[in-house]
């Protein structure tokens, strides 16, 4: 039986990223959908960058950001005495960035599909701004933030580039399924590559298949 | 009941600009806002139920001022005590006929009815006839059936004032009839003043106890029933004549407007 650590390590940075990138991007993605305000399009752009940019670019400015002399980094550093480099929390970090995009995106597009006529409803019936969030705005919007969620989870269960550069490779500590398949093919340990390609496989069909259906649901109504 | 509306609103969209100036009162419990599309009549009952600020002026409804510029009044939506009626209805599509009407009746979404709003719940789906229908959700309905559930959902808090945003656009012809004279009864019912928002001379027969009429973002004219029913207007006919005279001009400034904007 092959070490499936990598995978275990894998689905939990990938569970913690997509959880922290969620509250962000469903932040993000109300205020860009519901409200029009100076250098909102500047504003998206940079919140969609990750999606384009090269995942060791992304690396990079990661560590310039968190780094140990970086701007975050060197006060967590000072403050607190911890750093996020080459842990498995930075690659969380790491993958949080990359898979920030595809939730924002998904969430903005769910948010903008939500009249706001229901939302005005919803005020005259008597609502107050956070009642009309939570029990409009989310729930119709709710089919496209599962569908992003799964695509983003996805993605960052996959992140090679941005992982290693802030994170590195320490077996057993930050080596990632991604990582462990590169490691295991360099070594010619075709057993160990084939299981972790094959379960990461049909992890990923199994979300995209999911994030479909949800999507079709979605455009068909009630 | 009084309402008393003296707004100014400006939008501003691209090079289009558009300048509501609206100042009217209607002391009668049936008044229609009347005008072609584009002529401000929606944009003033936004304002009244909250969901459009003016830049100035004041809104009374019964006494109560809901926005006043001077003294810095301006109720939130779900303080002002208006039920509204939506165009195409707006019923919550994730909720059923039941929990759309109970909507309002709910402090938070984890919480449940109380029996007293439960019971309050059947009554008013018993009395607009679509108990039958409360398990439904909002796209299982017919047009007429979407209407009185809206209805209800929009009376079950007792509101002050009920307006309603062009109410029988979206129903074919025999049920526009019918619909026009189930919201008489409801009127009567719950004894709410009524606002009707149309550009359909027929429902200004119907309701327009007082009439208020629209072009271009300004009230061009208001009158009341008396006046139009006056004897040497032989019934009203004369009145009918002036209202379809009245609406094919608007259309015609409107389509010259379109035109002339090259839409």
């Amino acid at each position: 039986m092959p070490d499936l650590t990598p995978l275990w390590l894998t689905l939990r940075i990938a569970s913690f990223a997509t959880a922290i990138a969620f509250v962000f991007a469903v932040g993000f993605a109300w205020l860009t959908a519901r409200f029009s305000f100076w250098g909102r399009d500047f504003l998206d752009a940079i919140l969609t960058l990750p999606l384009v940019m090269p995942p060791t670019v992304l690396g990079y400015y990661l560590i310039v950001v968190w780094g140990r002399n970086g701007w975050l980094g060197s006060w967590l550093n000072a403050h607190f005495g911890i750093s996020l480099m080459f842990t498995w929390q930075g690659a969380v970090v790491a993958a949080t960035v990359v898979s920030f995009p595809l939730l924002f995106k998904s969430a903005r597009a769910a948010f903008e599909g939500v009249s706001t006529e229901y939302e005005q409803a919803a005020r005259i019936l008597g609502d107050t701004e956070l009642q009309v969030f939570f029990r409009i705005t989310l729930p119709l919007a709710v089919r496209g933030l599962l569908a992003g969620t799964m695509l983003a989870f996805a993605r960052a269960m996959g992140d090679f580039g941005a992982t290693l550069m802030v994170a590195g490779n320490i077996e057993g500590k930050t080596q990632t399924a991604a990582m462990a398949v590169f490691d295991a093919v360099q070594a010619g340990d075709y057993t160990l590559a084939n299981t972790l390609v094959a379960i990461m496989s049909v992890v990923c069909v199994t979300i995209l298949v999911m994030t479909n259906k949800l999507a079709n649901r979605g455009r068909a109504g009630r | 009941m009084r309402l008393e509306i003296d707004i100014r609103k400006t939008l501003q969209s691209g090079d289009r600009r558009f300048e509501l100036e609206a100042a009217f009162s209607s002391q009668d419990d049936l008044t229609v806002i009347f005008g072609a599309s584009g002529s401000g009549k929606s944009l003033t009952i936004q304002a009244i139920a909250g969901l459009v600020t003016p830049e100035q002026g004041r809104i009374a409804v019964g006494g109560k001022t809901l926005f006043d510029f001077h003294q810095d009044i301006n109720l939130p939506a779900r303080k002002r005590g208006v039920g509204y009626l939506f165009q195409d209805y707006a019923l919550f599509p994730h909720l059923t006929v039941r929990e759309n009407i109970a909507y309002p009746l709910r402090k938070a979404w984890y919480l449940k009815l109380s029996l007293d709003d439960l019971q309050e719940v059947a009554e008013i789906m018993a009395s607009f006839e679509i108990a039958h229908l409360a398990a439904s959700y909002p796209a299982e309905l017919s047009g007429g059936q979407k209407q009185r559930v809206a209805l209800a959902r929009a009376m079950i808090k007792k509101p002050s004032i009920l307006l309603l945003d062009e109410p029988f656009s979206a129903l074919d012809s025999m049920l526009r009839h019918r619909m026009r004279m189930e919201l008489l009864e409801i009127r009567q019912r719950f004894d709410v003043p009524l606002v009707v928002i149309t550009h359909d001379p027929a429902d200004v027969e119907v309701f327009g106890d007082t009439l208020v009429i629209f072009a271009n973002g300004r009230v061009e004219e208001v009158c009341g029933r008396k006046k139009l029913a006056a004897p040497e207007n032989e019934d009203g006919w004369r009145t009918k004549v002036c209202w379809r005279a009245q609406w094919k001009k608007e259309n015609l400034v409107a389509q010259n407007f379109a035109m002339a904007s090259g839409i």
